[in-house]
């Protein structure tokens, strides 16, 4: 698609060419990604805000639209307040290293047969160690900040991502099983049929596994302990104030909807239609999809309690992971035998 | 190698879940807590010591202020204890209306309390739920008084004036339209007593609302099940009352062991629990929702058939009616009387107690026979469940202080007072 601007910048050097058409791509990433983000907190107050009887923001422009840019020049025009004693450069790279893999992870994200910025045969491993990377920030953000309960947020978050890192590893290397591919635009081509044939059906423990860590591993309620509200204030960001706080909040959502339309990509096809005689393929059916997931967040956080951090934990490593092992197994036996969806 | 020592975390007076002004100093030891040593004070507001400098009437604002959140309740204690040292009647429909509204203060009560604990445990829906309900019994509070929370509505001698006849209405304005301020009058069109009737119909499926999202919510349970036990015998020791001593099992209600007003009267149940942790004293509060749900039913049912007088005829304590103080000479010199040095005590000391939504709340009044209380101490139920925070906090972990904090539901204008 990009190709077709090529005759105009044929003045440039080749090498140019590429770096501009590259720097294009990714321009066309990460704005609409901004501008989701920015939505998407706006969605959240409006949507939590009706589960709980009230309105959510109605004063900045019609509907309180505007709401999200209003936040954001606050927050762009507040002071950034280093705490005494802090490690001025750690503190300052914390939401760097948070904020930089979140949206790194999107470069290998298809979003239909031929719209994706890299499409690398490792996209899997790529997502999984850049999903794996966003902790460093979180960690150092709560050890630079010089502050106890920054200090805790960290500790909770580092042994939180850890235990669900591995449960989520576990359900993708289903994924893999069963499409034989770390290409995540293959894994959606293996999918390919009606909505009988997307993975979510044979893989359903694991979709739900997947999902769970996923929220988890995003920190969001009701595993929200790294920034436990009422427990340790707001957790690893308590110092964070202004643009350096408003980075750790982009990287949290632009995870949030990473998060939802991986599992949207691997569990129910992509951009592949539900009826594909009736309807066809569309990038809409992946955003729709994805849409779904990123609602679920919401209601989630509108509706559970906090787990404790010990409870975590245990969920993680003694309810999560056996499933996904147990699963694997199963479907490494499926596999062999070529039973259900394998029969081919 | 460094040795590994504990270290404290200064958990408030600024902290989200410190319900107003509550500083824990504690010693953790990674996450689980050594030692809690809550510090007190900051709230402090010398209640007590203005109530000596005042006229025994002119307290009764102050006794709103001590826990905010069950007004009436605690007027309820001082205008009792006034009431006993004079020996003054209170008329029988006076009974009925202030049985009527400390279950209404209960429910108001618990509201909050089901608001906060939940948010402080993560379940943020919950506080705006209890609030659309608080919200109504807040009408009713304006309907009677006047004022949305510190009604200072009990007086020596009965109430300050009869229910209303009317609601008071929305109105339209700039960010509330005509058709939304109709939808909210619906219910408010005819007498206090019709309000508070439809509340109590209405309300039921709301507490069922608040268990669906709670009671067997696993998580819930997970995070209140086994979390701050305390046995039956030490809930004695520590001077526990109200829901946290009856969480740990013990029957103990001021309503039924030492009925006042017209509580003898009324038919409902005292809810107990077996474990004596958060959990049970969840349930246990939930089901005194429903028990004052209960109560408020055959208030009203009484008062809608029962007229009458609802303070005393006794014009040295109680001020005459405004017609009465206008036309004769006695009344413009009893409202006089009244207004300006109040009215004396005769000399000797009295305890009264009242089943306040959080325990037992006492005031001990000493009168030297002057229209001044000598001495007024108050017993805050609050005081003593504080005091437990070491007992219940010890080898928990930090997420579980908040639950425990929110279990114990602390007010500190009645701690500190």
């Amino acid at each position: 698609m990009m190709e077709t601007l090529l005759p105009y910048m044929s003045w440039l050097p080749a090498e140019l060419q590429y770096l501009v058409v590259t720097l294009i791509k990714i321009v066309a990433i990460v704005i609409p990604l901004f501008i989701i983000v920015a939505y998407y907190t706006y969605a959240e107050r409006k949507v939590i805000g009706y589960m709980q009887i009230r309105v959510g923001p109605n004063r900045v422009g019609p509907k309180g639209l505007f709401q999200p840019f209003a936040d954001m020049f606050k927050l762009m025009f507040k002071e950034i307040v280093v705490p005494t004693n802090a490690n001025i450069y750690l503190f300052i790279i914390a939401p760097v290293l948070a904020f930089a893999p979140a949206m790194a992870a999107w470069a290998v994200i298809p979003f239909n047969d031929t719209l994706v910025f890299s499409d690398i045969n490792a996209g899997l491993l790529y997502i999984l160690a850049m999903t794996s990377l966003g902790v460093y920030g979180v960690i150092i953000a709560g050890w630079a900040s010089n502050s106890k309960y920054a200090l805790l947020g960290a500790m909770r978050s580092a042994a939180q991502i850890v235990a669900y890192e591995i449960a989520m590893g576990f359900a993708l290397v289903g994924v893999l099983m069963a499409s034989g591919s770390l290409n995540l635009g293959d894994i959606v081509d293996a999918q390919r049929g009606d909505w009988s044939n997307w993975f979510f059906i044979p893989l359903l423990p694991l979709f739900l596994v997947y999902f769970i860590a996923g929220v988890a591993e995003t920190n969001r309620a009701p595993f929200d302990v790294a920034e436990g509200e009422s427990e340790i204030v707001a957790g690893f960001h308590v110092e964070y104030s202004g643009m350096t706080f408003a980075v750790f909040f982009l990287a949290e959502y632009a995870n949030m909807i990473l998060i939802s339309m991986l599992t949207a990509l691997m569990f129910l096809g992509g951009w592949l239609s539900p009826w594909p005689e009736l309807l066809p393929d569309s990038i809409f059916w992946l955003f729709f999809k994805t849409g779904i997931f990123m609602l679920l967040f919401l209601w989630f956080r509108a509706t559970f309690p906090r787990y404790r951090y010990d409870q975590i934990m245990r969920l993680g490593w003694k309810v999560l992971l056996p499933v996904t092992i147990v699963w694997l197994v199963v479907e490494g036996v499926m596999v062999y035998y070529q039973v259900g969806p394998w029969a081919a | 190698m460094p040795e590994i020592k504990n270290y404290t975390l200064n958990f408030g007076p600024q902290h989200p879940a410190a319900h107003g002004v509550l500083r824990l100093v504690l010693e953790m030891d990674g996450e689980v807590i050594e030692r809690a040593d809550p510090h007190i004070g900051l709230l402090h507001r010398a209640t007590e010591k203005l109530a000596e400098s005042k006229p025994f009437n002119q307290s009764i604002g102050y006794m709103d202020r001590l826990d905010y959140v069950s007004m009436m309740c605690n007027e309820h204690g001082y205008v009792m204890a006034i009431e006993k040292l004079l020996q003054l009647e209170v008329p029988e429909r006076a009974q009925y209306i202030r049985v009527m509204f400390d279950e209404i203060t209960r429910i108001l009560n618990h509201l909050m309390w089901i608001g906060t604990h939940a948010l402080d445990v993560g379940a943020m829906t919950m506080f705006l739920y209890a609030f659309r309900e608080r919200e109504d019994l807040m009408d009713m509070y304006e309907a009677v008084s006047g004022a949305r929370m510190h009604a200072s509505y009990y007086r020596p001698g009965g109430v300050a004036r009869d229910l209303p006849d009317a609601m008071p209405q929305y109105e339209a304005n700039k960010w509330r339209s005509q058709k939304d301020a109709n939808r909210l009058n619906e219910n408010r069109q005819s007498s206090l007593l019709d309000f508070i009737d439809d509340f109590t119909q209405r309300f039921p499926t709301y507490v069922d609302e608040y268990e669906t999202l709670l009671t067997d919510n696993r998580i819930w349970k997970q995070r209140t099940v086994g979390i701050g036990v305390v046995s039956e015998e030490r809930a004695y020791q520590l001077g526990f009352t109200g829901p946290m001593l009856r969480g740990s099992g013990v029957a103990w209600d001021l309503r039924k062991k030492q009925p006042y007003e017209v509580y003898a009267d009324m038919d409902f149940d005292i809810p107990v629990g077996t474990n004596g942790d958060c959990y049970d004293r969840y349930l246990v509060r939930v089901e005194e929702l429903r028990q004052s749900n209960r109560i408020i039913q055959q208030c009203v049912k009484w008062l809608r058939n029962n007229p009458g007088p609802i303070a005393s005829d006794n014009h040295k304590v109680v001020p005459p009616r405004r017609e009465e103080m206008k036309a004769d000479m006695e009344g413009l010199i009893h409202h006089f009387k009244l207004f300006t040095e109040g009215f004396c005590l005769p000399a000797g000391e009295v305890y009264t107690a009242v089943e306040h939504p959080k325990g037992e709340f006492g005031v001990f009044l000493v009168s030297d026979g002057s229209n001044k209380p000598y001495r007024l101490k108050v017993r805050a139920p609050g005081f003593a469940h504080l005091s437990s925070m070491n007992e219940m906090a010890k080898g928990h972990m930090l997420a579980d202080v908040v639950a425990i904090i929110g279990t114990q539901d602390i007010v500190f204008g009645e701690i500190d007072r």
